[in-house]
């Protein structure tokens, strides 16, 4: 199977030397992405290992697919996480699976510790350990940016991975931005980076790669193209992209509203996909491979205080999950206040829904005399109130005080020491995504192996619930979640991105699979999708997991959900069901 | 199939050349390159004759380099081995055999649009048959009829 990704880069910060390894029965077994990734963490991550300890392997990989097919467009990053304690994994676009696959491999494996602030640039076969003093201590993300690409070679064709300040304050929910709007943004990869004193990395490569035949690899590609941009779905993403879910979410009141006091957003309409597409967009773009094109940037034009008549104009990426976490989560109605705090999350390098739960809940602890002026260092935390909430983040990625180094160690810790558990909507330690759907949902982000939305879709089925009337038993609700995520496994190691997986099915991805040189039926896809999953879920319980001992938050219990009211037992049941059926997987 | 592309239209001889239409309109996506690179039956980018990057950060858009088919091309000028000849329409059609790979025409081209194929120390260039504008959703890219 030649065109298998099948060369892994090995990079000791400590030893600042870097090797290649031919890991062919790697990505012939595990196929790539997750994968691949989950056995290399496991080869690389010493059992009980500090997230923030040089023991503390960075993971990338990509997959057999990416560089042959359009919208094989994500790295698949795997780790420790700082936020979690357990296995962290996070997925981003931009440019960085081509760049990494145009450089020749399917893997970076990136160990040990920097004693002074590095940037790695990676050119083909080259490995380059160049000096970061000089950018470290940058707080803004942007402008890390925009000297690498000055600075390095490559455009075009390159990803350029980097942390702001948050990272190196190593907050535990920092990300790594990548080609400025897309991020390995869960998870606190960024913390990891910090913690090794790696500022950036910088990817380039051009390569061709052979097929094995070449006339069907042509029709079968041009089929699979115009299938993504035909189809309906895809369409939706590439028009309002991922807000156009703000609007029905809200209609149903699944919308987290003021840290899901409430689950319908009465400003809803004025930071919804239609309005933002209306009143702010500026231009659509594209990961690499892709030509769905769904990321949005809106152009925020602010005057300056110091002139009159100057002003600057910034274009500000903005999806659903971010209008939720810093729009309807904290009560932030106004479209341009939303921008400015989008902006600055992305200039420190912070993820944006566990900052968005973070100030949530400390706006909610505060309102309940939790914690005081004291804590908060002087700010009134209020539903709605932009201007304090963007004076807090500097806080918080500051880490002026305890309270602050507390609430960048997550709202689970935070509410540890503060109290306000009830009211910590965060899920095995993860901040919660922007879905009150139902007990599907929570569920999900549960036993998710992310804690993420995106594990097993359950907010997907929450929705046929309640547009059929019919309602899951436990049992099959598990089924289908687990079932869901085991072949999401599959996607995400080949590595596809997810909004595609209507269009790459079983019989799909099998016929794509045909002319590049290997063979896979349905039920051998199935399998590896399953052993991946178990793999990680085996991870996570070597790292002291348990589904019986997570954290149900009573909010979730308390707010009415659209498809149907639950009960802590009933969770605590799916657990116990779900813990059994990962176990024998 | 991507060969030069002659278009007999009432009569006159209409001969095409790729062209960027509106730059505006790209999003990035690099389908074009992948596109490019498929005409070898492999994919990848590193034959592709057509290059998108980006103009100083995603942020302010994308630069679509392509050869525009120059009726007095510099890049032929400078060709010490006669390895490019006149494109009927404008642009250039390489002769691999002469080609001895010194770049010149690399750096003769004045909106860079000539790139380099590492593994065969050649220059790619493109010869406008069009292939990209299939994978280009946005019609970023057009062929254009040039008298």
């Amino acid at each position: 199977m030649k065109f298998l990704p099948s060369k892994v880069l090995y990079v000791d910060l400590s030893k600042r030397r870097f090797w290649i390894e031919d890991r062919k029965e790697l990505f012939e077994e595990w196929i790539g992405g997750s994968g691949v990734a989950i056995k290399l963490l496991e080869e690389e991550c010493p059992k009980n290992a500090d997230p923030l300890g040089s023991e503390n392997p960075i993971i990338f990989a990509v997959g057999p697919f990416t560089g042959f097919y359009p919208i094989a467009s994500k790295t698949v990053a795997m780790f420790k996480s700082p936020l979690t304690g357990n296995l962290g994994e996070s997925h981003c676009g931009g440019r960085s699976a081509l760049a990494i696959r145009m450089a020749g491999y399917g893997a970076i494996v990136i160990k040990g510790v920097s004693e002074t602030p590095v940037y790695l640039a990676i050119h083909g076969e080259k490995a380059y350990f160049r000096e970061g003093s000089a950018i470290w201590n940058m707080a803004n993300s942007y402008t890390v940016g925009r000297i690498l690409r000055e600075k390095e070679p490559g455009a075009g064709a390159r990803t350029i991975m980097r942390i702001g300040r948050a990272g190196e304050k190593l907050i535990s929910y920092a990300c790594v931005v990548t080609e400025t709007y897309r991020h390995f943004g869960r998870l606190g990869l960024g913390a990891v980076f910090g913690s090794k004193k790696l500022k950036a990395i910088v990817i380039s490569g051009k390569k061709s790669l052979p097929v094995a035949d070449s006339k069907t690899y042509r029709e079968l590609y041009k089929e699979i193209f115009n299938l993504l941009i035909n189809s309906s779905s895809m369409k939706k993403y590439h028009e309002l992209g991922t807000s156009m879910n703000v609007n029905p979410l809200n209609e149903i009141k699944a919308l987290p509203t003021r840290n899901l006091k409430d689950a319908k957003f009465e400003e809803a309409e004025k930071i919804s996909g239609e309005s933002f597409a209306k009143d702010f967009l500026g231009r659509r773009v594209a990961c690499a491979h892709c030509p769905i094109s769904c990321i949005h940037l809106a152009v925020l034009r602010t005057p300056y205080d110091s002139e009159p008549y100057f002003y600057k104009s910034k274009m500000i990426c903005y999806d659903y999950e971010t209008i939720y976490a810093l729009g309807s989560m904290i009560g932030v109605g106004n479209p341009e206040n939303l921008l400015k705090l989008l902006d600055e999350i992305e200039a420190l390098g912070i993820d944006a829904i566990s900052t968005g739960v973070a100030l949530a809940w400390a706006t909610e602890a505060q309102e309940k005399g939790l914690i005081s002026t004291k804590e908060t260092n002087g700010l009134y935390l209020k539903w709605g109130d932009a201007e304090t909430y963007l004076k807090a983040i500097r806080f918080l990625v500051n880490q002026v005080n305890d309270f602050y180094k507390a609430l960048g160690k997550g709202v689970e810790y935070a509410s540890t020491i503060y109290g306000g558990k009830e009211f910590a909507l965060t899920f095995g330690g993860n901040e919660m995504p922007g879905y009150h759907t139902g007990l599907a949902a929570h569920l999900g982000f549960l036993i998710g192996s992310r804690h993420s939305h995106l594990d097993c879709a359950g907010y997907s089925i929450d929705q046929k619930t309640l547009a059929s009337g019919k309602k899951l038993s436990i049992e099959e609700l598990i089924e289908e979640l687990i079932h869901e995520e085991a072949w999401r496994q599959i996607l995400s190691s080949l590595v596809i991105c997810f909004f595609a997986r209507g269009i790459y099915k079983p019989e799909l991805i099998i016929k794509a699979f045909k002319p590049l040189g290997a063979e896979f039926t349905e039920e051998s896809l199935k399998a590896i999708g399953k052993k991946i999953l178990k793999a990680k879920y085996e991870f996570k319980v070597r790292e002291g997991f348990q589904l019986s001992k997570l954290r149900i938050p009573e909010r979730i219990l308390q707010t009415s959900a659209p498809a149907g009211e639950f009960s802590k037992e009933t969770i605590i049941n799916g657990l116990k069901l779900a813990e059994e059926k990962l176990a024998s997987l | 199939m991507f060969s030069l592309i002659i278009v007999i239209n009432e009569g006159f001889k209409l001969v095409k050349r790729l062209a960027v239409v509106d730059v505006d309109l790209c999003v990035g996506c690099q389908c074009c390159m992948m596109a490019c690179n498929r005409r070898f039956g492999e994919a990848g980018v590193a034959k592709s004759a057509i290059y998108v990057r980006s103009a100083g950060g995603i942020e302010k858009g994308f630069i679509v380099l392509v050869c525009r088919a120059c009726i007095d091309p510099p890049c032929m000028k400078v060709c010490p081995t006669d390895a490019l000849s006149k494109r009927i329409g404008g642009g250039v059609i390489l002769n691999q055999n002469k080609c001895v790979g010194c770049k010149l025409c690399v750096n003769a081209c004045t909106i860079g649009a000539i790139f380099w194929d590492e593994a065969n120390e050649k220059p790619v260039i493109c010869i406008h048959c069009g292939y990209c504008i299939e994978y280009c959703p946005y019609n970023v890219i057009k062929m254009e009829e040039t008298g």
